[in-house]
């Protein structure tokens, strides 16, 4: 035999038998196959850095056509989505406080009559920008997209106010974050993804570490049930969310001067009950995973829905429905607005009542799962 | 939990007592039809080749698998309800080591008593790693002990709360003759405290310490019983060869009419068959090849190989 072909010889032995192992772990097989997908899915129809239809409440003080025509413009521009439409001041602040709107946009009483008058009256938009990305192409269009619906109707006896370089002022007012810092937004959010990553990750290696060294034979052997084995598990775990929290806080305030306008307590309410649903998870990973391989892969596979559909790193309005929808059902989605919610906005409990009941749902889910999963023999 | 006073009140006198025990992986039958009823207090040997439905056995008497088919108890308790109860009261032993590696030997055994809630834990981890003689190594890795170490270890964390039931799956395959020794000793202290005693083995000589042995062979249950009344049950003769030529002779005399099997044990031959005379005149056929025969009371090994022989053709399955 010549050296070339000893070397192929050994080669491809070495080649049929990684062939047969690849084979032998389905999980891994299929990871190979969805994780390329679901990027071409997130990335490519789900992220939309110009985000339209993004939800705008009204707060307009009298109905005259030239309203009704720059309401309308709004709408059509495709940016923005009108959900409300109030006389009061106070309905559309709430909206905008929530998160449920990203706008608001205020037309005073006698704001037609001005323009006709040559004042150029004021026309505000309020905008949220604790996200500023979110807002940015929105806010920069609307001056735009009033002119050219003004230019219509201003024809005539008006036409005198056609030829004015704008016939009202239009007042931009970004609540919230007000110089736009992009790490006022990300700061907070990047407290919620170090939770879900390092959490999610230890705790998926809880059971198959156990079942890889083969001492789950012993630990079943012994007097211990599912749901004590659970919790003795992952309780270590909610004091290393602790500390990340502690260190990134510190940062946040030190380091990046991130505002802080909420209660505290309710701050350590949400990262508790987000950490309690991360290890919860992990856990039941670690019951489905058949190595520690396997679970990490879970892990990933979790990992990137949440980095890219949560709100994170892409502005979750501008995503189409259906990615929406996944985005509802990540724990990160709902702890960034309560992050957000509460350090940048300073909302109060019954602000983020809604996001903390999903969070509390999603944990009690993932347990049942868990135990479900939980395989008390060796069959 | 309103149950439990039941089974006190009644106390059985059988530790173990399962009928029809099946076990199916798949379409493959691992454990077919196992009976055993072991009284309280012995210590019995459980034989059979690799892949014969040992481990099988005795993770379903301990409930850590569920029977596919078949019932029983273990020290009263339902093997398929009430594995709980079985947990609290039984300690098994695993073939393979199963505790933390990363853990020092005094963690692992802390780690045990406190799983079984024993009072004045902190004593009774002190008595058993002096018993062990652990007490000036209980802060090492229990992954760095020797096998032989490693099993007195699992052997004191699964015996500390006092089983009435001891499980042991092969506990000395790997281990040096001076501790198995050692161990052995153990498990008889152990009986004569009151612990009854099922011990998985392939060495003969183990064997012969149990009161009896059940022997195990593709998943069924061959022979139980003594090991003498076993060895008289064979019906076997056995002449032992020993010289130069012995070494070549195995082949030709298996061959040979009336030689159920010819088997080395060291340096000599060992064959055997139920007639005595063919088994005469087939060494006679060999006289001249310069080998010493004379005839020896057959031994487990021999009557177990006949067994096997009978039972059919030996496909075991190695795991």
């Amino acid at each position: 035999m010549t050296p070339v072909a000893g070397i192929l010889a050994r080669i491809s032995a070495i080649f049929i038998k990684e062939l047969v192992q690849m084979r032998r772990d389905r999980l891994t097989f299929g990871m190979m196959f969805a994780i390329p997908v679901m990027q071409l899915v997130l990335f490519g129809f789900a992220i939309n850095n110009d985000p339209k239809d993004l939800p705008a409440a009204v707060h307009v003080e009298e109905q005259t056509p030239i309203v009704r025509t720059l309401l309308r413009a709004l709408e059509t521009s495709g940016y923005y989505k009108l959900v409300l439409e109030t006389p009061d001041p106070r309905e559309s602040s709430r909206l905008l406080a929530s998160g449920d709107v990203a706008f608001v946009i205020s037309i005073p009483a006698g704001f037609t009559e001005r323009l006709i008058r040559g004042d150029r009256p004021q026309l505000l938009i309020e905008a949220d920008a604790s996200d500023p990305a979110a807002a940015s192409n929105a806010i920069a269009r609307a001056d735009a997209i009033f002119n050219r619906a003004l230019r219509h109707d201003l024809k005539g006896s008006l036409a005198y106010l056609a030829a004015a370089p704008s016939p009202f002022e239009l007042v931009i007012h970004p609540r919230y974050n007000p110089e736009a810092i992009t790490q006022y937004n990300i700061v907070p959010g990047l407290l919620g993804v170090i939770l879900t990553m390092t959490l999610v990750m230890i705790t998926s290696m809880a059971m198959t570490r156990e079942a890889e060294r083969g001492t789950i034979e012993n630990l079943l052997a012994m007097p211990a049930k599912p749901i004590e084995v659970m919790i003795g598990k992952i309780t270590p775990y909610v004091g290393v969310g602790a500390v990340q929290t502690t260190v990134v806080l510190i940062a946040a305030h030190y380091i990046f001067d991130v505002p802080f306008a909420g209660p505290l307590w309710l701050l350590l309410l949400g990262v508790t009950i987000f950490v309690l649903a991360n290890l919860a998870l992990g856990f039941t990973f670690s019951t489905i995973a058949k190595s520690q391989m396997q679970a990490m892969q879970l892990t990933f596979f979790f990992f990137l829905p949440s980095l890219l559909l949560s709100g994170f790193m892409f502005p979750f309005r501008g995503m189409p429905g259906w990615a929406q929808m996944i985005g509802e059902a990540l724990p990160l989605t709902h702890f960034l607005r309560i992050v957000r919610g509460v350090m940048l906005k300073g909302a109060g409990f019954s602000d983020v009542q809604h996001e903390m009941l999903a969070l509390v749902i999603f944990t009690a889910l993932a347990v049942g799962l868990a135990m479900l999963r939980y395989k008390r023999t060796l069959d | 939990m309103t149950e439990l006073a039941a089974p006190e009140l009644a106390i059985p006198d059988l530790a173990i007592n399962v009928r029809g025990l099946v076990k199916r992986f798949g379409d493959k039958t691992a454990v077919d039809g196992v009976d055993i009823q072991m009284p309280r207090g012995e210590v019995w040997g459980f034989l059979g080749p690799n892949g014969s439905g040992k481990t099988t056995t005795i993770r379903m008497i301990c409930g850590l698998l569920q029977a596919s088919e078949g019932e029983g108890e273990c020290l009263g308790y339902d093997i398929a309800r009430d594995t709980d109860q079985i947990k609290l009261s039984t300690g098994y032993m695993t073939q393979k080591f199963s505790f933390w590696s990363d853990l020092t030997i005094r963690e692992n055994i802390e780690f045990v008593a406190r799983l079984y809630q024993m009072p004045e834990r902190r004593k009774k981890v002190d008595e058993t790693l002096e018993k062990l003689d652990l007490t000036h190594r209980q802060h090492q890795l229990a992954g760095a002990l020797s096998g032989g170490w490693k099993q007195r270890m699992a052997l004191a964390a699964v015996t500390m709360h006092e089983p009435q039931l001891l499980l042991l799956d092969e506990p000395t395959a790997g281990v040096d003759p001076q501790a198995r020794r050692d161990f052995w000793d153990e498990i008889h202290q152990f009986a004569a405290q009151g612990m009854t005693v099922l011990v998985s083995t392939h060495y003969m000589d183990e064997a012969e310490r149990c009161d009896r042995i059940v022997y195990l062979a593709n998943g069924k249950l061959l022979t139980r019983g003594r090991v003498s009344d076993i060895i008289a049950a064979s019906g076997l003769f056995t002449f032992r060869g020993e010289g130069d030529g012995v070494r070549r002779l195995a082949e030709d005399l298996r061959n040979e009419n009336g030689v159920d099997q010819a088997a080395y044990f060291g340096a000599a031959l060992h064959i055997s068959g139920t007639d005595r005379a063919l088994l005469q005149s087939a060494i006679d056929k060999e006289r001249h090849k310069n080998v010493h025969w004379k005839e020896v009371p057959p031994n487990l090994e021999d009557a177990f190989i006949a067994l096997m022989t009978r039972a059919g053709a030996d496909d075991r399955h190695h795991a």
